[in-house]
């Protein structure tokens, strides 16, 4: 066989696109604009819900790849355009051609300083899941930023996310589940430290996501149904915080030493560049459009233009790789090969 | 704290200031509060800085006080705002300034709605010329007069006989700024440095040589919020409000607070000595309290005005202490003095909070 599908994004839809398309045969084009594939999982510690290394994945997957995947890391795309079925594809690189096309970009983590009341950036003890993931990665635990140990941690739920505030009305799907494993985390890393999670809804929806939220509990954290007004930071740079438990009814503050952000997902700005430049729209959340939801989830209304993953929608690795080998066979429908 | 990430911030809120040519609207509470304040935003802006100010005297109340205690309907208050605009328009002015933070609000909030509901501009406009026949312009620029004095502070600090740094220390005077809920919070971008971190009353301060300090309640309510001490029930919630910023901001020990809401300088001043009184509580140095001043006041002490013709000893918690502190020259025999020399009496001294020297 001799077509050439253009994955755009090397993140772990586009690994597992590119894997599953090699098998069938086909030759790939795997444009990653980072220096190295994996996207966000790569900035990952440890997945829900069993603590599984987040590099076990992606090595996984990108030692599935073959040698028909041409992989241009540190390449951004800047266009695709369609010619008679063909489609060129001009990035950062050289230039080239693709008989079809799949957009697997992602998502890009929202801007928590756009919650200008949370003091990201700027009350020094108060951080993302993204940068408590680092922590763990490089030390095992969270610090403070004077590097002692929190005594006290608070999580907050849904940031950038379920919120017309900052336009973000969609929920992320992975923070409730990523917010209680870091919680569990903390809690074996640092026994005497006292968790909260500060959260709107608990929406347990994945495979042992609810086993995950007892042991939370049986661990020892502490969950409190509301959503943050406000934060501020003390003379000792520990951070108060104000809430409303929403199921007592009563106005809550409390003062902890670590404030974590559970940022949700933002539509990746290369996506709606590519979708312009192919005349696609997104859809009302900015992320790629489909055809349907229900039975055309790795369709455009563009003939050859496919996607998977977070590109089209907050989801988690699991729907990710599934869509994303779905989205290999519609490729495959597409060029004939069935 | 780190600083950068609040001057990023500021650097997204910043907002369009005339330059010159200035329809001024008073406040209808602030000339009993603090009666020296408006007077020396005027002279500062014509005097010192040789502005161009038309103080109309036959502009109205914004109805703002009413609006918010549900006792004037929001229809009503447009057509009142519309006459002020039309005023403004017939006098050959199109920058509208205000002088009250609840006012600036319902300008600006006015404004947004007929911007959003061109149908509900139209029937203003219409009730406007039923009850008077006059039609009005949309002001060319809208600002605060804490935006004004922010625009020029600058121009302020070039002519400053005193800067806000401590004689004797030589220190910058730590300073509380308290933003008037009104300001920015229903419309951030409408404010300077937005409604979070407001920039406002800090970069005056900065300005001026003194040092803004951040404390855990900064945010938290003056206590002047309407409902709480229009309806007498509610004062309690008032005062505690008030009493809870104090007690988080005691702490950094206070050179004074600076407000630009008529309420929040007002009720930060006077629910100090309620506090003295019913709890013997003090906030400020040896049974003093934290004087809470208005920024006109604070650029007129800066530019080197009389304290007493800027009307501070209208102030419960004594100033002398900050006079001091600045090196302001006055005479301690002038404070109960009319303006015509006629010696006022002495109001009788608080039992807990040091009044006299």
């Amino acid at each position: 066989m001799d077509k050439t599908v253009a994955v755009v994004g090397g993140g772990v839809a586009g690994l597992a696109a590119a894997a599953a398309l090699n098998q069938l045969g086909y030759r790939v084009l795997l444009y990653e604009k980072e220096a190295f594939t994996g996207g966000n999982v790569r900035n990952w510690d440890r997945l829900f819900p069993k603590a599984r290394n987040a590099r076990e994945v992606v090595d996984e997957l990108a030692s599935s790849l073959t040698g028909l995947t041409e992989i241009a890391t540190g390449t951004f795309v800047n266009s695709v355009k369609s010619t008679d079925g063909l489609f060129e594809i001009e990035s950062s690189g050289r230039p080239a051609y693709a008989d079809a096309v799949l957009l697997t970009t992602g998502f890009e983590l929202f801007d928590a300083r756009k919650k200008e009341e949370y003091g990201y950036g700027i009350f020094e003890n108060v951080i993302t899941s993204a940068d408590l993931e680092k922590m763990f990665a490089s030390s095992g635990k969270p610090l403070m930023a004077d590097g002692s140990e929190p005594k006290k941690v608070a999580f907050i739920h849904c940031v950038g996310s379920r919120d017309e505030k900052v336009n973000k009305p969609y929920c992320s799907k992975v923070c409730c589940v990523t917010a209680v494993k870091q919680a569990v985390e903390v809690r074996e890393a640092l026994p005497e430290c006292e968790v909260y999670n500060f959260y709107m809804d608990l929406r347990m929806f994945g495979t042992g996501y609810e086993q995950l939220y007892k042991e939370a509990q049986v661990k020892g954290v502490n969950f409190i149904r509301g959503r943050l007004s406000e934060a501020n930071e003390t003379r000792t740079h520990q951070v108060m915080i104000k809430a409303e438990d929403t199921l007592v009814s009563r106005p809550l503050q409390i003062t902890v030493d670590l404030v974590v952000l559970m940022v949700g997902m933002s539509p990746a700005g290369s996506t709606m560049t590519i979708l312009k430049s192919l005349g696609l729209l997104g859809n009302e959340d900015g992320f790629a459009g489909i055809a349907n939801a229900h039975t055309g989830s790795t369709l455009t209304l563009k003939k050859g233009v496919f996607v998977a993953g977070a590109c089209s929608g907050p989801a988690n690795i699991t729907d990710s790789v599934n869509e994303a080998r779905a989205a290999a066979l519609r490729i495959h429908q597409y060029l004939g090969g069935v | 704290m780190k600083q950068e990430g609040k001057r990023s911030i500021w650097n997204d809120y910043q907002k369009e200031i005339a330059d010159d040519k200035f329809y001024y609207v008073r406040s209808c509470i602030r000339q009993n509060f603090f009666p020296g304040s408006e007077t020396a935003f005027l002279k500062i802006l014509r005097e010192v800085l040789e502005k161009d100010v038309f103080d109309d005297r036959h502009h109205t109340t914004c109805t703002g006080i009413g609006y918010h205690a549900e006792v004037v309907p929001l229809e009503t208050t447009m057509t009142v705002v519309g006459r002020n605009f039309a005023l403004m328009k017939e006098a050959g002015y199109q920058n509208y300034v205000p002088s009250c933070v609840t006012s600036f609000g319902i300008y600006t909030e006015i404004l947004d709605s007929w911007h959003h509901f061109p149908e509900v501009e139209a029937r203003a406009r219409e009730n406007l010329d039923k009850a008077t026949g006059r039609t009005f312009e949309i002001p060319g620029n809208l600002a605060h007069t804490s935006d004004i004095i922010f625009k020029f502070r600058n121009e302020i600090a070039a002519k400053a006989k005193y800067m806000l740094v401590n004689k004797t220390t030589g220190k910058p005077l730590r300073v509380v700024d308290h933003i008037g809920c009104h300001y920015a919070k229903m419309f951030p971008q409408k404010g300077i440095g937005g409604a979070e971190y407001p920039y406002v009353l800090a970069g005056m301060v900065e300005a001026w040589g003194g040092e803004v300090i951040d404390y855990p309640e900064r945010r938290h309510c003056c206590g002047f919020g309407f409902r709480q001490y229009l309806v007498k029930a509610n004062r309690g919630y008032s005062i505690s409000c008030s009493k809870k910023k104090f007690e988080s901001m005691e702490p950094e020990k206070p050179d004074f607070i600076i407000a630009n809401c008529p309420g929040c300088a007002y009720f930060l001043d006077r629910w100090q000595y309620a506090l003295a009184e019913m709890e013997g509580k003090t906030y400020g140095e040896d049974g003093h309290g934290i004087p809470s001043l208005t920024y006109e006041e604070v650029a007129g002490l800066v530019l080197g005005f009389d304290p007493w013709e800027l009307g501070l000893q209208l102030h419960q918690v004594p100033v002398e202490s900050l006079l001091k502190k600045m090196g302001v020259a006055y005479d301690p025999e002038s404070k109960f003095r009319g303006a015509n020399g006629e010696d006022l009496g002495q109001p009788e001294s608080p039992l807990n909070l040091k009044f006299y020297e």
